[in-house]
């Protein structure tokens, strides 16, 4: 009788190492899946990562790739900097939407521009996390935070960014595609997009970027599975799934 | 190649390539865009890449990335850029990243002008961006010494795993001399597999990984220590200063860069007038070279520090001669340099008190 495996842990997840992440946090299931595409494409060796500020900020300890760390929202520049000395290495950044999508929003432009051959994987969940539940570009209207506790307003705060959308009106970058890990069938697909993102790099395609929306129960006040509901509910109306761009 | 005649910019981007520096990333300003320019130009001939950042704060990021790899990496700018690219120097700082930064010193503050100036002292030797850090910072006076402190940068940042600036005020960037510009016998100096990103394969599946995040109390004042450690060692051997008529002058004149060129020729002119001042030239604005304050005769009677500043490097001399010293400054701003006239004018005056 052959054996069947049903579960074994990534190998380039750092061994006998558990995450900081709070319970419900997508940010586990998001770190899982990078580490699982990077043992299928059989890049472990060759992969250099590059950490945000951020609840991620301590990625290194949880994923056994080589590993730099940039100030907050630089990760596409210093992304730049290491895939121009070694277009060898597959170079990708992690990062969350106050570090993407405001503080670096000018270093992921010009980087995706340049078309840089490099994998970024966007957390958009909404809000500061680590810093403790804070308005991000990416706040819904309406949605409470500590910085605008009675609710974000067009008026006062502008409205919610969408990233993906935004990077898709320029020619350069290759490959943009919004996904989530709020269930299941969304996980399978935001694996297939994430392994994408990866691959495009290898074979030396281009700027790929994998926007997932994810959950921050803690700072959004209520139970994961709450929580996922409430993305389903409220953020995927405002942040469709799909691709906006396929090298097309 | 032998002497030629260039310009302190395109002397020090061609020393950076004959040392082996094959990558920069820069953002364009004044009074340093021919440094930029030049490496585009010249990058490509010797496999090289030159990327043009979109500010001067991705720039000095793109060069903590590049710089993770172990290769040599380097920018340049000028004061106002500088500032934007603080918190990557600390950070490149903390991660252990080797780099060299080329400060082209505009006059400030805030945007200032675009002429020469030497404000950036307190800014390169005591910070600029957070933490405990340091930087060696290396003041040319001459472009030879452009070219030499330049190389010199590439084999001190990536001996000390440490950023290096070359400190270059307006008139080293723009003025023309004759130069010789050498191949450094480093120059193809690999990556060290040890701690560079890239190589976790030759480290046999082991992986690297440069940070300067340490959230609990211990670790992160261990990382100080070893920091402050390698501080250390830069102090004890990495100074440098010239010191010129020194040994019987009753006057020393201290200065750097440019304002060390124009005392010089005050210190030839009142020489010849039978006055005795002398010169002590830091080199090493950091380190600072204590050890050659320590050799200071006993003939020496007062200090005139000189500078196109305020008077950002009196306090220096003042802790390295422990205060043993009356030290006056002369100093002018705005892009202003002091003239050789003005400076022996308060030797003069000096010396009549």
């Amino acid at each position: 009788m052959s054996e069947v495996k049903v579960y074994e842990r990534p190998k380039s997840w750092m061994p006998n190492v558990s995450s900081h992440y709070c319970p419900g946090c997508g940010h586990g299931i998001a770190h899982r899946l990078v580490c699982e595409v990077i043992d299928e494409l059989g890049i472990q060796n060759d992969t250099i990562g590059v950490a945000p500020v951020g609840c991620a900020a301590m990625i290194y300890d949880y994923m056994d790739t080589d590993y730099c760390e940039a100030p907050h929202g630089r990760a596409p520049a210093v992304a730049t900097g290491l895939k121009t000395v070694r277009p060898d290495k597959i170079v990708y950044t992690y990062q969350g939407d106050g570090d993407l999508a405001s503080i670096g929003m000018g270093e992921i432009v010009h980087a995706a521009n340049r078309g840089q051959n490099i994998t970024v994987i966007f957390i958009n969940n909404a809000i500061y996390g680590m810093t403790g539940g804070q308005m991000a570009p990416t706040t819904l209207l309406g949605q409470k935070a500590t910085t605008c506790p009675l609710g974000r307003d067009a008026k006062v705060n502008g409205y919610p960014i969408r990233v993906s959308e935004m990077l898709a009106t320029l020619p350069a970058p290759g490959y943009i595609t919004r996904v989530t890990v709020a269930q299941p069938k969304y996980i399978i697909k935001a694996k297939q997009a994430i392994k994408k993102a990866f691959q495009n790099q290898v074979e030396g395609k281009g700027f790929s970027l994998v926007e997932v929306l994810s959950s921050c129960p803690t700072n959004w006040g209520m139970r994961p599975v709450e929580a996922f509901d409430w993305l389903i509910s409220s953020m995927m109306p405002y942040y469709p799934l799909g691709d906006f761009k396929d090298f097309d | 190649m032998g002497r030629v005649l260039m310009k302190g910019t395109e002397a020090i981007a061609e020393a950076a390539i004959q040392a082996g520096c094959k990558y920069f990333f820069g953002y364009p300003i004044t009074p340093q865009n021919e440094i930029p320019e030049y490496m585009s130009a010249h990058l490509p001939e010797v496999g090289g890449v030159y990327v043009q950042a979109e500010s001067e704060v991705a720039s000095i990021n793109m060069v903590l990335g590049g710089g993770a790899t172990g290769y040599r990496v380097m920018t340049s700018s000028s004061s106002p850029g500088i500032s934007l690219m603080s918190e990557g120097i600390s950070y490149i700082a903390g991660c252990e990243i080797p780099a060299v930064i080329v400060n082209v010193m505009r006059a400030g503050p805030g945007l200032g002008g675009i002429l020469p100036g030497q404000a950036d002292y307190l800014q390169a030797t005591k910070g600029g961006g957070n933490g405990d850090y340091n930087l060696i910072v290396l003041a040319p006076s001459t472009l030879q010494e452009c070219v030499d402190l330049t190389q010199l940068a590439f084999d001190l940042a990536q001996k000390y795993r440490n950023p290096v600036m070359v400190a270059a005020d307006g008139f080293m960037g723009q003025m023309m001399e004759a130069v010789e510009i050498k191949p450094s016998p480093t120059k193809d100096q690999p990556a060290d597999p040890t701690w560079a990103l890239g190589f976790m394969e030759e480290r046999g599946g082991k992986r690297s990984h440069l940070h300067s995040l340490f959230l609990a109390p211990e670790p992160l004042e261990e990382h100080n220590r070893k920091l402050q450690k390698k501080y250390g060692a830069m102090k004890a051997a990495e100074q440098r200063c010239e010191c010129y008529h020194m040994e019987d002058a009753e006057l020393l004149i201290a200065a750097y860069g440019t304002t060390a060129r124009i005392s010089r020729s005050a210190v030839n002119n009142l020489r010849a007038e039978g006055l005795k001042v002398g010169m002590i030239r830091p080199v090493t604005l950091w380190p600072y070279p204590y050890d050659a304050f320590k050799t200071i005769p006993s003939t020496v009677k007062n200090i005139l520090v000189a500078e196109m500043n305020a008077g950002q490097m009196v306090d220096d001399v003042k802790v390295a001669t422990g205060c043993r010293y009356p030290v006056s400054f002369y100093g002018r701003t705005g892009g202003f340099a002091p003239s050789v006239k003005e400076i022996e004018d308060e030797c003069r005056r000096i010396l009549a008190l």
